[in-house]
């Protein structure tokens, strides 16, 4: 953990709203820029803040490695599960049309989030993974000083 | 007019930029200088009117890969070992990026011209995307219709990819491996007892 108080107490100010900002980017990416890649990033980013800031027993007890590993198929498995969920409807894999019979428009935006939330998870659990691997290689307990 | 002062501007930080990640021995000081690059890059994107590409630099090309790599150089020496360096270790690898940047550049004439409406990019499924996604889909991001819905397949593959590859990572890093198991299962056993856990 680092001694430094501006450290400490700025990560604490920045952590939920960088968290906030990237469900933002993450939701908000059918109207303007975004979408689960950069809020997927954005997301880890905070994350690997809080890991430099306060170490990384404290950010592995908040976002557990296995599961993390486990969320990276998890992203993986939601959006191959909007394709096959359209494929039970009736439609071809990843025709979201499908999803919504009556509202083709609805069963479009509905698929639109799912994936792209699929994409988010994704990529903050690689992000996240990619780190500890990283920041543990080599290490018995593995961790930032 | 403006935005090409601009893009002249941030094309020069990025030449400064990428001649000071050479030319500087300590490696701290190249990781950061390459965020700084990333950096740059991301601020041209906005520039070129490309901010999903700029979000995406910006957070993975400054953040996070520039935290990868301080993690990585925490266990590599300081300061990069000066070494001779003869003639044809200079001369090889800079007349191969001149004869590519020429060819490159020669391409480059022969685009068309920034933004033309008639490129032949922006003529094929392009204007269909931009007037159907709003009126069928109902979502004005066009870039999300493009990335999520016509190009699902894509995606998916590229989210296939990531996957992979964080996967492959932690699969090198993680230092597990099956050769030990294998070893103890071919090693002679002297202990009846197993399974006691270790």
């Amino acid at each position: 953990m680092s001694s430094n108080a501006v450290y400490r107490v700025t990560t604490k100010l920045l952590f939920a709203p960088i968290i906030v900002y990237g469900l933002y980017v993450q939701f908000h990416g059918d109207y303007g820029p975004g979408g689960g890649f950069q809020a997927g990033v954005i997301i880890a980013a905070a994350f690997i803040l809080y890991g430099l800031v306060f170490g990384m027993d404290a950010v592995k007890t908040l976002a557990p490695p296995k599961a993390i590993s486990a969320l990276m198929a998890v992203g993986v498995l939601i959006y191959s599960g909007v394709g096959i969920a359209a494929m039970l409807k009736g439609g071809n894999f990843l025709d979201y049309n499908f999803l919504d019979l009556y509202n083709p428009a609805n069963g479009q935006h509905l698929g639109i989030i799912l994936v792209e939330f699929g994409v988010g998870v994704t990529v903050t659990s690689v992000m996240l993974g990619l780190f500890y691997a990283f920041v543990s290689y080599g290490r018995k307990n593995g961790g930032v000083k | 007019m403006t935005g090409l002062v601009i893009n002249i501007y941030l094309v020069t930080m990025m030449v400064v930029v990428a001649v000071l990640v050479l030319r500087s021995q300590r490696l701290f000081a190249a990781i950061v200088l390459s965020g700084a690059y990333s950096l740059i890059s991301a601020a041209m994107f906005v520039n070129l009117d490309a901010v999903d590409v700029a979000f995406t630099e910006a957070a993975v090309g400054a953040g996070v890969s520039t935290v990868l790599l301080l993690a990585a150089m925490s266990r590599l020496p300081k300061v990069e070992k000066p070494r001779e360096v003869g003639f044809i270790a200079v001369a090889s690898p800079l007349l191969v990026c001149l004869v590519a940047g020429g060819l490159l550049m020669t391409a480059v004439i022969a685009l068309p011209p920034f933004g033309a409406a008639d490129a032949p990019a922006h003529l094929h499924v392009a204007p269909r995307y931009l007037e159907e996604s709003l009126a069928a889909l109902h979502i004005p991001n066009a870039v999300t219709t493009v990335l999520a819905s016509y190009r699902g397949f894509d995606t998916l593959g590229e989210v296939i990819v990531v996957f992979a590859a964080g996967l492959g990572v932690l699969l090198m890093l993680s230092g597990k491996t099956r050769s030990k198991k294998i070893r103890d299962e071919n090693k002679p056993r002297n202990k009846n007892k197993k399974g006691g856990g270790e």
